[in-house]
């Protein structure tokens, strides 16, 4: 009984994933500001930040595009992570989400489906924003493997991300507050290791940026840019997102179910 | 409705400098009034810029150590940039309530007074400039907990204001030219974009000798470059004429320029 149970609550969330991606696909309006943004961001960083590579404390690394590259990645995946959490509100807004409880959809692939189609998302846009880098002159030092975790790191916080603005969106079934989340992932990104080393920084701020997770995301993923490939490097940077998304998954089914069990 | 109201009571009728000063600030009197009804309005304007002032100085601040910089504390040389930044965002949100007005029909109520429609983009554009006292304000105070100094005197103040108030002035008007076009205030995204760029692709974060390749040339073409030059004077050293000139140029300029294409934009619309 389990099995075929199983095998239907997978291709439900295929479903729903493939949904969530054909969504993202028609609304390239939507995805460009994602790409643009921090694209536009290593473009000037690049060539204003230059001098900085020579000063004590900064990371041996041949160009700031090598160094940025990382940084790039994340906030352009978090452009796109809470649309998972604003397209279930969108659903709970226009009557879908009920019509989907009503069916015999099982009730993980409701969150799944959405989660996974984003994170899909955000590994394409990875490997594009990797490939517009290495044909500006990055270079990869870890190679394809490093680029693979890469995709990996980007599918996972979009996974972490995307759980905590599902968790709001099951709450507040409003796409308004799940949207304003994301000024807090900004926020998360600029006080994080992202666009300067930690070691460089000074005062209450270092002591935020080294405890910042995403901080803990980016030295070891930049590590596989600039220096080359470490399996503990690599496991360091998918482990943080991996348990990060472990949590708010687990936070949205819970919130599924205590909405689900209410009268 | 308070506008429309007091353009009445205003002796000469429509048409006349009294009437149209009268628009004029009675449009500013409802934005401010509409700021304090509303005050989730004023949260982009003064966070952001805020936002900005303690994530560039906590990453960037040993950018000072490199010779040249221009500036011994951090705070010297970003303060006037997230003040800008801020002004910026406190234009584009007077640009957004025109936005909003026009969604929600008050627009053509006005478009509907008898008058002229120059004091309708004169009174949005005198809101914008002085809701950014409020992000230029607070930068500043967070600034001076940092260790601002103010070398150039008081001058260097008015400096730092009359460069964010006119900021704010070419940015609500550029962003009236896409509301009256487009009819929404989600054309204020695109405004946005153009604000967010244009700033950074100036020397908001470094001087320009710093820079290299096109975006030397680009932050050297920058008007924002000569505003934020004669905005941050006065935290770096005495004031200086050949840094003030410019700045006042290109804000003159640019303000002309926004001023003309927002007209044109407004006198298209239909009442």
């Amino acid at each position: 009984m389990a099995g075929p149970g199983l095998a239907l609550a997978v291709r439900q969330t295929i479903e729903l994933a493939r949904r969530s991606v054909l969504a993202e696909r028609r609304q390239l309006l939507n995805v460009l500001p994602g790409l643009v943004f921090p694209l536009l961001l290593a473009a000037v960083y690049s060539r204003q930040f230059s001098r900085a590579l020579a000063m004590p404390g900064f990371p041996e690394v041949d160009s700031f595009l090598d160094f940025i590259l990382p940084a790039c990645i994340v906030q352009a995946v978090s452009f796109g992570a809470t649309a998972a959490g604003t397209e279930l509100a969108l659903d709970i807004e226009n009557g879908f989400f009920d019509r989907l409880i009503a069916s015999p959809v099982a009730r993980f692939p409701i969150l799944l489906g959405r989660l996974a189609g984003a994170s899909l998302v955000a590994a394409i846009k990875a490997a594009i924003l990797v490939a517009i880098f290495l044909a500006f002159g990055a270079e990869v030092k870890g190679g394809p493997a490093a680029v693979l975790v890469i995709m990996a790191v980007a599918a996972l916080l979009v996974l972490a991300i995307g759980g905590v603005g599902q968790v709001l969106a099951i709450r507040t079934g409003s796409q308004e507050a799940v949207a304003a989340t994301f000024p807090l992932v900004f926020v998360g990104i600029f006080m994080s290791s992202a666009f300067f080393p930690t070691a460089l920084m000074s005062g209450w701020f270092r002591v935020v940026a080294e405890n910042n997770p995403i901080t803990w995301v980016i030295d070891p993923t930049r590590r596989l840019v600039i220096a080359g490939w470490s399996t503990g490097d690599a496991i360091q940077a998918m482990a943080v997102p991996a348990a990060v998304t472990l949590v708010t998954v687990s936070l949205a089914i819970l919130a599924l179910h205590r909405k689900l069990g209410r009268p | 409705m308070t506008a429309v109201v007091a353009s009445r009571r205003v002796a000469g009728g429509p048409g006349g400098l009294g009437h149209g000063a009268a628009v004029v600030v009675a449009l500013t009197r409802r934005g401010m009034a509409r700021m304090v009804a509303r005050p989730s309005l004023v949260i982009p304007t003064l966070v952001m810029p805020l936002f900005f002032i303690v994530s560039f100085t906590g990453a960037f601040s040993s950018l000072t150590r490199l010779e040249g910089y221009g500036a011994s504390n951090v705070y010297d040389w970003m303060a006037p940039y997230a003040a800008l930044q801020g002004s910026v965002f406190a234009g584009i949100g007077g640009a957004a309530s025109a936005a909003d007005d026009i969604e929600n029909g008050f627009f053509d109520r006005l478009l509907l007074s008898p008058g002229s429609r120059l004091p309708i983009l004169l009174g949005t554009a005198a809101y914008s400039g002085l809701r950014s006292f409020i992000p230029t304000t607070a930068v500043l105070l967070v600034s001076w907990m940092g260790g601002l100094s103010l070398r150039g005197g008081p001058l260097g103040l008015v400096c730092l204001y009359a460069a964010t108030v006119g900021m704010a002035i070419v940015f609500c008007l550029l962003g009236l030219t896409f509301a009256y076009r487009m009819r929404t205030v989600r054309s204020m995204m695109l405004v946005q974009v153009v604000g967010f760029s244009s700033m950074f692709m100036s020397t908001g974060q470094v001087p320009l000798h710093f820079m290299e390749g096109w975006l030397r040339v680009v932050a050297g073409v920058n008007p924002l470059t000569n505003v934020l030059q004669f905005a941050r004077q006065g935290f770096l050293g005495p004031l200086a004429w050949s840094t003030t000139w410019p700045g006042i140029v290109a804000l003159v300029a640019m303000v002309a320029v926004t001023g003309m294409a927002a007209g044109r934009s407004l006198g298209k619309m239909a009442p």
